[in-house]
């Protein structure tokens, strides 16, 4: 069973101008968002992104931006009280990501 | 190590480059070499190792020598300890140190033509990894990734471009290798700038599958994973894994609230008992355990809602099966319908961290409405157990 996440809510964008079709973004993709035809890639399914960035950083001419974020929900609440960024520091405390 | 220098002599170039091995200007420090002689031409600081590692680590089965020094090769088998160390792991116990050297390690018998796969210093990564090598020969890249797992260092980026450029030239790979490819995990994408990486160190990149058991297929395939190896899926297995950390974790929590009803037993008119325990408990699993279970199969997407559902579910079963409606308790059957779901609802929030699928914005989204809600659920809850306990 395939699991969904909210919709209409990932940050992923992807510019056709700029791409030139290499494929990296449907290869390093988790979840199969990507299609790539006729030397350009489309976002097949953008419900299924869950920004975890690796397109973006592995486009070679920077044509996918997406906010990508970590952080477990107890660490998002420390940052909205602390007023700093959400941080899911692991290699202290437990119980993290 | 490569950058040492303390086997040339003190002004001299650096011990990367070979040409500083000639007789004349190199081994001053008699601990260079076993034998005390000096380098040989084509080699410098040789006798060193590569990878520092603890001849106690029973994984640790022989050694290679290169030409940029000593490589531990390691067992593609599993022994009782590594068993003993992931179940550790999964249940929270020294989570955050279960880790191995970062550096250059050897499968088999491999030379310079054989394969490089990159992979992270937590040990339970480099288990599930090693114990899928077996009768390959290739060499595996260790990064510093204070000890944590592929995925989440690719997520900070400790696994990430500029540790694989340093980790290269820490371990020499180029001089030991003669291809110029490395094979990451897929995973590690998330870190890493595979062009970045070919532009500033001559290696490409290729990705390999997300999971370790499918390496040898991605190596039948000619270095090719196809669409299955490449997705991420989150089974029933994976999640339940997962589980025992998220017990543990809300069961440290949950000592402070017992700590508090303790106390308050002190002063009220009816003491919070077994039943209060039992109650609180089932919501903490419900939330933990139970919803990560069963997180596909429960209608509805975000998280807290789906452990809110399970959650009142629970609280509602076990208040009809305790007979407080029948028995006119109803300010604590109340309150606990307050309190418990939204206890679950919280712990089932968190689970977004350890998920597979769930984005950022989405978490961010869901949690600016569940955390009000749970917040005056909780509160309201607990007013009402309150006023019942002093005034029963």
């Amino acid at each position: 069973m395939k699991h969904r996440y909210l919709r209409n809510v990932a940050t992923l964008v992807l510019s056709d101008e700029k791409c030139i079709g290499c494929r990296r973004c449907a290869e390093v993709c988790p979840h199969g968002v990507f299609s790539v035809n006729e030397k350009k890639a489309r976002i097949e399914d953008k419900d299924s992104c869950m920004e975890c960035g690796a397109c973006s950083k592995n486009c070679p001419v920077n044509a996918i931006t997406v906010d990508s974020g970590v952080g477990c929900a107890s660490a998002v609440i420390m940052g909205w009280l602390t007023g700093s960024e959400p941080s899911c520091d692991c290699s202290s405390g437990d119980g993290c990501c | 190590m490569s950058e040492d220098k303390s086997c040339c002599s003190t002004n001299d170039i650096s011990c990367t480059d070979s040409s500083c091995c000639t007789v004349d200007n190199c081994c001053t420090d008699d601990s260079c070499y076993s034998d005390n002689s000096c380098c040989s031409t084509n080699s410098c600081c040789c006798s060193d190792t590569i990878t520092i590692y603890d001849t106690k680590d029973n994984w640790v089965i022989d050694e290679i020598h290169t030409s940029k020094g000593i490589v531990p090769v390691v067992s593609t088998n599993l022994h009782f300890k590594d068993i003993l160390g992931a179940w550790k792991v999964r249940w929270g116990i020294g989570r955050m140190n279960y880790k191995i050297n970062p550096g250059l390690y050897a499968i088999g018998n491999p030379d310079h033509t054989s394969p490089v796969l990159v992979s992270a210093n937590y040990k339970l990564t480099f288990d599930s990894l090693r114990k899928e090598l077996s009768g390959l020969d290739c060499w595996i890249m260790i990064l510093d990734t204070k000890g944590i797992n592929v995925w989440c260092a690719a997520g900070k980026g400790t696994f990430g471009t500029d540790e694989i450029v340093n980790r290269i030239s820490q371990t020499g790979l180029s001089e030991i290798v003669s291809h110029r490819k490395l094979i990451l995990p897929q995973l590690g994408a998330p870190g890493v700038s595979a062009h970045e990486i070919t532009k500033q160190t001559g290696f490409s990149i290729v990705y390999g599958p997300v999971r370790a058991k499918d390496i040898k297929k991605f190596f039948d395939l000619g270095y090719k994973a196809s669409e299955e190896m490449r997705t991420v899926k989150f089974t029933i297995r994976d999640r339940l894994v997962l589980t025992p950390v998220e017990l543990v974790s809300a069961a440290k929590s949950s000592l402070m609230v017992f700590g508090i009803l303790f106390l308050l037993n002190l002063f009220v008119a009816r003491p919070f008992g077994l039943k209060d325990l039992i109650a609180y408990t089932g919501a903490v699993v419900t939330g933990t355990v139970i919803t990560p279970m069963l997180l596909p199969l429960i209608p509805g997407r975000a998280f807290a809602w789906k452990g809110w559902l399970l959650g009142l579910l629970w609280t509602l079963s076990f208040i009809w099966c305790s007979g407080w409606f029948t028995s006119g308790l109803f300010l604590l059957a109340i309150g606990y319908l307050f309190v418990l779901p939204a206890v679950s609802a919280y712990l089932a929030m968190n689970f977004t961290g350890s998920s597979t699928y769930t984005s950022f914005s989405g978490v961010i989204k869901e949690m600016k409405i569940d955390v009000p809600l749970i917040v005056i659920s909780t509160v309201v809850g607990v007013v009402l157990l309150l006023v019942n306990s002093f005034l029963a």
